[in-house]
């Protein structure tokens, strides 16, 4: 590579770095803990509830329905949730299914019982460090901007693969020269440092960018493909004399066999048509459980419209989340994503040191002087 | 050829086994999520060779 080529690469990987650093670090240091979320949770005891009836048998989805509106005279259900390690279902209720966020009422049923289970309470350390790591309390704005700081964090880290060949050109991989000046064995470590975790920062960095086009990519899905599903239905009354959701459920299961349900959207809901229960269901595996499939189930009749694939994007999204959390593998994982992440902090963290100087003023890039062994 | 294996073997061949680790326990469970953990931590075993042995 001619030396003008690499000095633009390099003002590429100083210049994309500095803006997103700052932003980085805070990923870095917010991230660490949501890695381990559901521990924490577990050890601060947030979750003491035990259902009323262990052994007893289990409420249909039809009856904890009932029980759930009964608490909420006037309610529409708008979705219906099911947890996976504990016999809850979850029922999101509003003044019609079509309610804003703010309306809605969401409320857990103990499906031995069809008691209310008390809600975890939210805003506690996690929560807030969670907000601060999604979008820093900034809504969608919020979230877009943290996503154009990964597109740059994407780019500085392609630029930092370019910009460290003319380094490494005399030097065997890993070489750490402890003996020289500080900046000469910081910069070493950033080199080794960036290298072993290339390729785990790019994927945690790239989904984190998809993540953060959540909201757009679910629009784009509910004003295309449901869209074009629910057109048929439109100007008609919706669907008032709902069909049994447990029919619905199996109804769905029998088309895509294997599947679990994940969750249910009732007619007039965001996820659904006026006339439609939207039955998610998700595969069994790692990968398979994060690609949820609608069924499309007639409310009145209970008969099945439609199974839909979720478009391109919508997958890409789903698959982003796991690989983004390192919440897929167990513990081991977990503790293998916390190290990466405090590598990557170092790797931060040395390279706003170079660039702040590190007691010298002239850069050291490139002398032959520096990259002799 | 050889120029750039050497600058960028072990950057590719490491980027290479942390793929496959990143995808293993995408596929399956108990054996997958295994492999997963073998070629995640694999890296960073050559991470702490290198910088004891190749510290000076």
């Amino acid at each position: 590579m001619r030396p003008a080529t690499i000095r633009v690469w390099s003002l590429v990987h100083k210049w994309t770095s500095l803006i997103c650093t700052a932003f980085l670090l805070m990923l870095c240091l917010t991230g660490l803990p949501l890695i381990f979320h559901h521990e924490i949770d577990d050890a601060l005891g947030h979750d003491k509830w035990r259902p009323a009836n262990p052994a007893g048998a289990l409420l249909s989805y039809d009856q904890v329905l009932e029980e759930a509106l009964k608490r909420q005279p006037g309610h529409a259900p708008i979705f219906m949730s099911f947890d996976v390690d504990r016999p809850v279902v979850n029922v999101t209720s509003g003044p019609t299914a079509g309610a804003p966020d703010a309306k809605m009422v969401f409320a857990p049923i103990d499906r031995t019982s069809g008691d209310p289970v008390p809600p975890i309470p939210a805003g506690g350390v996690m929560d807030f460090i969670l907000q601060l790591h999604t979008d820093m309390f900034l809504g969608l704005a919020g979230m877009l901007f943290l996503g154009a700081m990964g597109l740059l964090f994407t780019a500085s880290v392609v630029s930092g693969i370019v910009v460290y060949a003319p380094f490494m050109r005399r030097l065997e991989f890993g070489t750490v020269r402890a003996s020289r000046s500080a900046r000469v064995k910081w910069l070493d470590y950033h080199n080794v440092l960036g290298a072993v975790t290339l390729a785990w920062v790019l994927v945690v960095g790239v989904t984190g960018v998809v993540n953060t086009l959540a909201t757009p990519i679910t629009d784009s899905w509910k004003s295309g493909a449901l869209a074009a599903l629910a057109a048929p239905y439109q100007g008609k009354p919706p669907a008032v004399h709902l069909a049994s959701v447990d029919a619905a459920v199996r109804t769905a299961q029998a088309a895509m066999p294997g599947m679990e349900v994940q969750f249910v959207a009732f007619p007039g809901s965001g996820y659904s048509t006026s006339h439609h229960y939207a039955v998610f269901l998700h595969g069994t595996t790692p990968l398979t459980r994060h690609l949820a499939r609608p069924a499309l189930i007639d409310a009145e009749t209970g008969a099945l419209t439609a199974v839909q694939d979720m478009p391109l994007l919508s997958k890409a999204l789903s698959l982003s989340q796991p690989l983004h959390f390192g919440d897929y593998g167990g513990l081991p994982m977990k503790i293998l994503w916390a190290i990466l992440d405090l590598i990557t902090l170092v790797v931060l963290g040395s390279g706003l040191y170079l660039w702040a100087g590190g007691g010298r003023k002239k850069p050291v890039a490139f002398e032959p002087t520096e990259t002799r062994p | 050829m050889s120029g750039f294996l050497k600058i960028f073997g072990w950057p590719l061949l490491l980027a290479a086994v942390t793929l496959v680790g990143l995808t293993g326990a995408l596929i399956g469970d108990g054996a997958w999520d295994g492999l997963s953990w073998l070629c995640l931590a694999a890296p960073l075993g050559v991470l702490a060779w290198v910088l004891k042995a190749r510290r000076r």
